[in-house]
């Protein structure tokens, strides 16, 4: 639907005539249906720009998602008469702006003028807007061929209204800078225009263009895309204190609570005492809310006493006074020291096979050595500077709900079924997020707000303290991963045998296997390229002892840090350059080939269909030489200083990292500078892309060094980032280079961004640990000083 | 009964003194622009300044702010123009937004007190603000870009 917006009266601020297009005279190509430009000899030329081709679609996993895409533009843009354009934005910004690089797309595809441009955030609603779960780094990887289609659909839209007030054919009619252009016969400008807000209310009227029939803009024609230029849309409000999250949303007679829930998963309430709490001044009442004790437990609420007062600080007095008594039942028993060495053990078993290539036993029988090590992970909170929060408003069977939450969607579904409300009668807004990390598309937190406003029959902000937030999320995994290379007399590796042991997520969702499922076997697992012809990768069991979930890059940690580690050894072992070693590992250019690599046949490959997005050695490698010449590989460094280097694909982009290192005369790990090359196919917005590259590298660092959550009789040792330890100003790495690499062809497609920069940054770091000092450090977090 | 001047503005606050000023300017004085982060003073995102000088609200209660005067992210500039917030919108610091009211705040109080910290001195002030989205290299640098402007 699009809106046809009257109270908006304002003018046209921006008038733009024919404009200076920097056009790229060199060499073009036309692969796949999309021009490319290459080539760096760039001149100034003034041009009618309206070059616009044909695209066709290619697959993505948007298909396979809970509702897929929407591309019609009466859903995504608004025009008024003043001509000012509203674009919604349906997925969650958590920090890597995709609210604003989604709109940018339509806007600089539709020729609107972005000064001139507002954006709507979308509630919950796919079945509307296509899939909002906003996770797994696919925004901008499934959305970026519809909201390019919307554009180019209203754009055309546009031009056709315009054509039809003219009385000429549309092929004289050209849109740009927020205005369409009359051409007269020979495609020269008239000087005859009409504004976006005089043409709005025709073209609206008009059908929507099939996709086939729509025409895009050239690369070099981009005002907004791929230029980095682009404010994130909400910088004022968030530099101003405007910006609102969660916990900023008021309504009038709003309730602020918080909640005391068990330490321990799947712990009960066998009695407690309320009088004091109910003593406490602000404080209004107690309410208990049912925990969910089945399983699979999914996202269903933990249950617990909520206390309700005047303001959050007296709730939070009042939960302080609570006396409650827990059975803390089967899971009291998880502690992490002992389950550690059980993983290990396991890990020193055979396992399920997951993938088979040659005969790897036979290779390992041959072998002129045998390189073996466990890598281990400790669990780790996403702790995203908001904690959890959300309103809810349940009152006269209908429920509203404003939360930073990463899928807005499933968790309306999930409410309405906890409300017993039906789903229309269910609204949830979606507020900026404080960070999310994938706590946030898990909705407990939700469930539990819309129960006590429904028990209320009142408004009320719940609250997660910081220590609540530490002590429930749904855990990142634990874990040994076991690796084992075969290495024959002439240096060569023909042997690879990787065990991984981790409880699964797949815990949280059904009855608990102990093993994991393909999602998990794809995050650098099944997956690793190698050129090693027996190749077996195997999964021994462990049961969950919490709720386990997905945190930023998600398996990708573990895997990349174990596998990206073991290949450094082995190369220091054969006395071999790590990079060169590294890149010989990986093998000739070439897409690999999943049958004859053994792979299972539910590779899952991030939803992605391959053709679309094979695993490209190229891609991969040329990563690993680009980071590696930019950050001076080989360069000579003074006494304990080191570069490591580590490269992964994941989510369907190509990242290699260089650290360097610096071991402080204390022991101390410090890292002065990282230089990241990121291959994430057709980029959008270049500037975010750097930010996340930034980002990336910091938790990197926190996920290596400092990071780990433990428990203790069930429950989880942390709190607070007092214990719970992230890299500060103090320790982060002080410099981070972003190269974003140029796609080589239109056939590499748009890759994630959120995610694919952390996984190689604990590797890298341990491997120039390792070139510093020759000390080998295969446990995370490895603690802030080399001993 | 307390009096503090919040943004230029004197209040008379009659809640319980103990009340860390965060949740008196959030969940009363309807400030929501001071984010809680972390409760206990190790964070950083719900940094103000009192008397000028940049203090940890969850840590410092009304009773210790009677008298004096706080400004909050809304109150640092009238137009949203203070040299630090400037630099902060030039280099794109934020990401997800949450920690940097607090460390706009805590740069602000830096420069007030020293308009050309060195790289150490900007390191120190701003270590205990934590960032989980890991914009540090860009608060370092915005800080040096706005210390010419302050």
């Amino acid at each position: 639907m699009l809106h046809y917006i009257e109270e908006h009266t304002k003018t046209s601020s921006q008038p733009v005539g024919q404009s200076a297009i920097i056009e790229n005279v060199s060499r073009r190509t036309i692969l796949g249906g999309a021009l490319v430009a290459s080539g760096l000899v760039l001149a100034v030329k003034i041009l009618p720009a309206y070059a616009r081709e044909p695209m066709t679609p290619y697959p993505t996993g948007a298909e396979g998602m809970s509702d897929k895409t929407v591309n019609d533009p009466h859903v995504f843009i608004a025009i008024d008469k003043s001509g000012d354009v509203k674009i919604v934005t349906h997925r969650s910004e958590m920090g890597t702006g995709i609210r604003t690089s989604l709109p940018m797309v339509v806007a600089d595809e539709m020729e609107a003028d972005w000064s001139r441009v507002s954006l709507v955030q979308a509630p919950g609603d796919e079945p509307k807007y296509g899939n909002q779960d906003t996770d797994g780094s696919r925004s901008m990887r499934h959305f970026i061929q519809p909201m390019r289609q919307c554009g180019a659909a209203m754009r055309q839209m546009l031009e056709a209204a315009a054509a039809a007030k003219w009385g000429i054919d549309a092929k004289l009619c050209r849109a740009k800078a927020h205005k369409v252009i009359r051409l007269d016969a020979s495609g020269k400008e008239t000087g005859e225009t009409m504004g976006f807000g005089d043409l709005a209310e025709a073209a609206i009227a008009l059908p929507t263009p099939k996709v086939e029939d729509l025409l895009f803009k050239t690369p070099d024609e981009f005002t907004l895309m791929r230029k980095g230029e682009t404010k994130i849309a909400d910088l004022r409000n968030i530099t101003t204190g405007k910006a609102i999250y969660g916990a900023d949303v008021r309504l009038p007679g709003m309730k602020f609570a918080v909640m005391a829930r068990p330490d321990v998963l799947g712990a009960k309430i066998v009695k407690y005492d309320a009088s004091e709490t109910l003593k406490t001044p602000g404080v209004e009442k107690v309410v208990e809310i049912e925990g969910f004790y089945d399983v699979p437990r999914k996202f269903h609420q933990l249950g617990g006493i909520a206390v309700v007062a005047k303001s959050t600080y007296a709730a939070l007095l009042g939960r302080d006074a609570l006396q409650i008594e827990w059975n803390n039942g089967e899971n009291g028993s998880y502690n992490s020291a002992a389950y550690s060495k059980e993983m290990e053990a396991t890990a020193a078993k055979p396992g399920k096979v997951i993938r088979n290539e040659g005969d790897v036993d036979a290779a390992f029988a041959a072998a002129k050595q045998v390189f073996t090590a466990d890598y281990h992970g400790q669990h780790l909170v996403q702790a995203p500077m908001e904690p959890l929060v959300a309103v809810a408003r349940v009152a006269d069977g209908k429920a509203e709900i404003w939360a930073p939450v990463q899928s807005p969607y499933g968790a309306r579904k999930d409410i309405a079924e906890a409300l017993k409300l039906p789903l229309e009668n269910v609204t949830v807004h979606v507020t900026l997020l404080g960070g999310g990390f994938g706590r946030k598309s898990k909705w407990d937190f939700m469930i539990e707000a819309a129960l006590l406003s429904q028990k209320l029959g009142e408004p009320v902000l719940l609250q997660w303290s910081r220590e609540d937030d530490t002590r429930h999320s749904f855990y990142h995994t634990t874990s040994v991963e076991r690796i084992e290379m075969a290495i024959d007399d002439k240096g060569k590796v023909t042997g690879w045998r990787h065990r991984t042991v981790s409880p699964s997520i797949l815990s949280t969702f059904a009855p608990d296997s102990g093993y994991q499922f393909p999602i998990e076997y794809g995050m650098g697992f099944v997956d690793v390229p190698f050129d090693v012809p027996n190749f077996r990768c195997e999964n021994g069991p462990a049961k969950a002892h919490t709720r386990i979930g997905w945190y930023r890059s998600v398996s990708n940690i573990q895997r990349a840090f174990a596998v990206q580690s073991a290949v450094c050894e082995v190369a220091h072992k054969l006395g071999r350059d790590p990079k060169d070693f590294l890149l010989e590992m990986i093998g000739p250019d070439r897409k690999i080939d999943l049958k004859a690599s053994g792979f299972p046949d539910d590779f899952w490959n991030y939803g992605e269909p391959y053709e679309s997005f094979p695993i490209d050695t190229e891609r991969l490698k040329n990563v690993i030489r680009v980071a590696a010449e930019k950050a001076g590989w080989g360069k000579t460094l003074p006494e304990r200083q080191g570069l490591g280097i580590a490269a992964h694909r994941a989510f369907a982009s190509y990242v290699a990292s260089v650290v360097h290192v610096v071991i402080d005369d204390d022991g101390t790990i410090r890292v002065p500078e990282v230089t990241t090359a990121v291959d994430c196919g057709f980029y959008v917005n270049p500037e975010r892309i750097r930010s996340q590259i930034e980002g990336a590298a910091v938790m990197g660092m926190s996920n290596a060094v400092y990071s780990g959550i433990t428990f203790k009789d069930g429950a989880v040792e942390q709190s607070n980032y007092s214990d719970f330890n992230v890299a500060t100003m103090h320790n982060y790495p002080k410099k981070v280079n972003t190269i974003i690499i140029e796609p080589k062809t239109a056939s590499w497609h748009t890759g994630g961004i959120g995610e694919p920069g952390v996984p190689p940054f604990a590797p890298a770091l341990a491997n120039a640990i390792f070139a510093a000092t020759g000390k080998r450090l295969r446990s995370l977090p490895m603690g802030e000083k080399v001993t | 009964m307390a009096t503090i001047t919040v943004n230029g503005e004197s209040r008379t606050v009659d809640s319980d003194p103990g009340t860390p000023l965060l949740w008196y300017l959030r969940d009363e004085a309807g400030l929501t622009g001071t984010k809680y982060g972390c409760g206990a003073g190790v964070c950083g995102a719900c940094t103000i300044h009192l008397d000028g000088v940049a203090v940890r609200s969850c840590m410092t209660t009304i009773e210790m702010a009677d008298g004096k005067s706080i400004t909050t992210i809304e109150g640092l500039s009238a137009d949203g123009e203070h040299a630090v917030q400037k630099a902060w919108r030039e280099l794109s610091v934020p990401q997800c937004g949450f920690c940097q009211a607090g460390q706009i705040m805590q740069a602000a109080s830096l420069l007030a007190k020293n308009n050309a910290p060195s790289d150490d001195e900007i390191v120190e002030e701003m270590g205990g603000n934590i960032c989980r989205c890991g914009c540090y290299q860009r608060i370092h640098a915005a800080v040096r870009l706005a210390a010419g402007g302050v």
